[in-house]
């Protein structure tokens, strides 16, 4: 094994490009796992660490850019306001310490369904930015998921920031796991309200072969709450609304029975998790909730 | 391949260090402080906390090559990193080549409280002592961790409620599962660290 130790953004994607085969790490919260259990033993580990501008983030007009290391810990101290579906999610990250040490580069990098960030970057809406020393792309987080633990990559990019939009309304969080710390994600499910599109997005974690949106549910509850003209109104959702929404996002998930939970139960938890997200955004907008930072 | 890097305060080098290596390994088996334990290798117990650039972690998840230049404080070095903390450089860390803990120090370093008989005090942190008077520790296999993220926790937050040590120490397991114990133990040192100021 080589451990790389690129100083620069071009020297680690100079690396990359001459050793494709090369395992970006940073965090080492999921790499170091697999080394540590003889799982992986890779040719070559491209340490990101030295990197400066990947631990950096700046706040846009319309979006924030993230760079891919930047820590969970960074994200829920420094961007609960623009950020808080991100920053709910980032908080539900395992401990301390790992929260500390991972950011959404190597989630995105790893692309477990599980992963904690995804269904957040998805109801917000995001794109990565990639690059390699064939120049950079962007690409929309929709189509990036492409498999279990498969990503829209080619094998000599690396991930550099990630532009999430800047919340418009409110966004919630919400996971299920046996304890409060120190879980994977038996599922989650993200939900973010874009008052200024009057559109609904969501984000489903851990109950398909990839982190998808429930875009039935989306549209269905799009077009519910523009006929009903509820953003004008505030009025609250009709239960009969967001039961339907509640039953699409269900519909939505693809899961599997594993040991961390059966298939079934995940569907219902979905439509659970659904159902009350859209219920504790809507009453941050109509102005009676709690804040737009969220609350956990 | 070779790592430079300060541990405790003192710059040391480790040599022969296999590149897939984590800095567990590295503390325990190369630089002889077996302080940091070993046990779950993947993130999840935390026996293995340490401060990397102040910062708590998993020294299991950490790469070995990744500490490269920088600096780590272990349970070995936490009665002086909180003895410094508190006279030479109030407010922050030290790393200075002068002071830190030596690692032949820290090889030997022993957690002694103060001797009932002589009054004498032993070289401890005030979480270590608050550890042993609020009988914290059973088995002792999570306590180095669990002093690691406490002490930085009453760093950074000088009293905090019983929600946010929860938070701080929910990264680190105790199979014996004294935690009420441990809680005590961070509310005791905190409660001496107000009464001090």
């Amino acid at each position: 094994m080589d451990f790389l130790r690129p100083a620069s953004w071009e020297e680690a994607l100079a690396a990359k490009a001459e050793h494709p085969t090369a395992v970006p790490i940073a965090g080492g919260t999921d790499v170091m796992v697999e080394i540590n259990f003889d799982h992986r033993r890779p040719e070559y580990l491209l340490d990101l660490n030295r990197i400066e501008l990947l631990r950096a983030w700046e706040v846009g007009e319309e979006t924030v850019r993230l760079g891919a290391s930047v820590s969970y810990t960074q994200i829920m101290e420094n961007l609960r306001a623009e950020l808080p579906g991100l920053a709910l999610a980032s908080h539900t990250v395992a401990s301390p310490q790992i929260r500390n040490r991972g950011g959404v580069g190597g989630n995105l990098g790893t692309a477990s369904p599980a992963g904690d960030a995804h269904p957040a970057l998805l109801a917000a809406g995001a794109e990565v930015e990639v690059e390699s020393v064939r120049g950079s792309r962007l690409i929309p987080i929709d189509a990036f998921y492409t498999g279990v633990k498969r990503n829209a990559m080619a094998p000599d990019e690396l991930i550099k920031t990630v532009h999430i939009k800047k919340a418009d309304g409110p966004q919630q969080y919400s996971k299920v796991g046996t304890r409060n710390a120190m879980v994977i994600a038996v599922c989650a499910f993200g939900l973010a309200l874009h008052p200024e599109t009057r559109t609904v997005r969501t984000g489903i974690g851990s109950a398909a072969p990839t982190p998808v949106r429930a875009k039935a549910a989306e549209e269905f509850l799009n077009a519910a709450l523009d006929e009903g003209g509820f953003w004008e109104s505030g009025r609250i959702i009709t239960p009969s609304i967001a039961k339907q929404f509640a039953e699409l996002a269900s519909a939505s998930c693809n899961p599997i029975d594993d040991v961390r939970g059966t298939a079934k139960y995940r569907r219902h938890a979905v439509g659970i998790m659904a159902r009350r997200t859209l219920g504790w955004t809507w009453e941050q907008y109509r102005g009676t909730g709690r804040s737009l930072e969220g609350a956990a | 391949m070779r790592v430079n890097f300060t541990v405790n305060g003192r710059k040391q080098e480790a040599d022969d260090v296999w590149e897939g290596e984590s800095l567990l390994y590295v503390l325990r088996e190369r630089m002889g402080l077996p302080g940091s334990k070993n046990a779950c290798e993947q993130g999840e117990c935390g026996s293995c906390t340490v401060r990397l650039d102040g910062v708590p972690v998993c020294s299991c998840l950490v790469a070995a090559g990744q500490v490269e230049g920088r600096e780590v404080v272990t349970v070995e070095g936490l009665a002086d990193y909180a003895k410094h903390r508190e006279d030479a450089h109030p407010g922050g860390g030290c790393a200075s080549g002068a002071c830190g803990t030596s690692i032949d120090a820290a090889q030997r370093w022993q957690a002694k409280p103060v001797d009932g008989q002589t009054g004498e005090a032993g070289a401890l942190s005030p979480i270590q002592q608050a550890f042993i008077d609020a009988g914290a520790v059973q088995c002792g296999f999570c306590t180095p961790g669990l002093l690691v993220a406490a002490d930085e926790l009453l760093e950074r937050n000088a009293s905090p409620s019983d929600q946010d040590i929860r938070e701080a120490l929910s990264g680190n397991l105790c199979r014996c599962t004294g935690y009420e114990k441990i809680l005590d133990a961070v509310r005791l040192a905190a409660a001496r660290q107000e009464e001090a100021v």
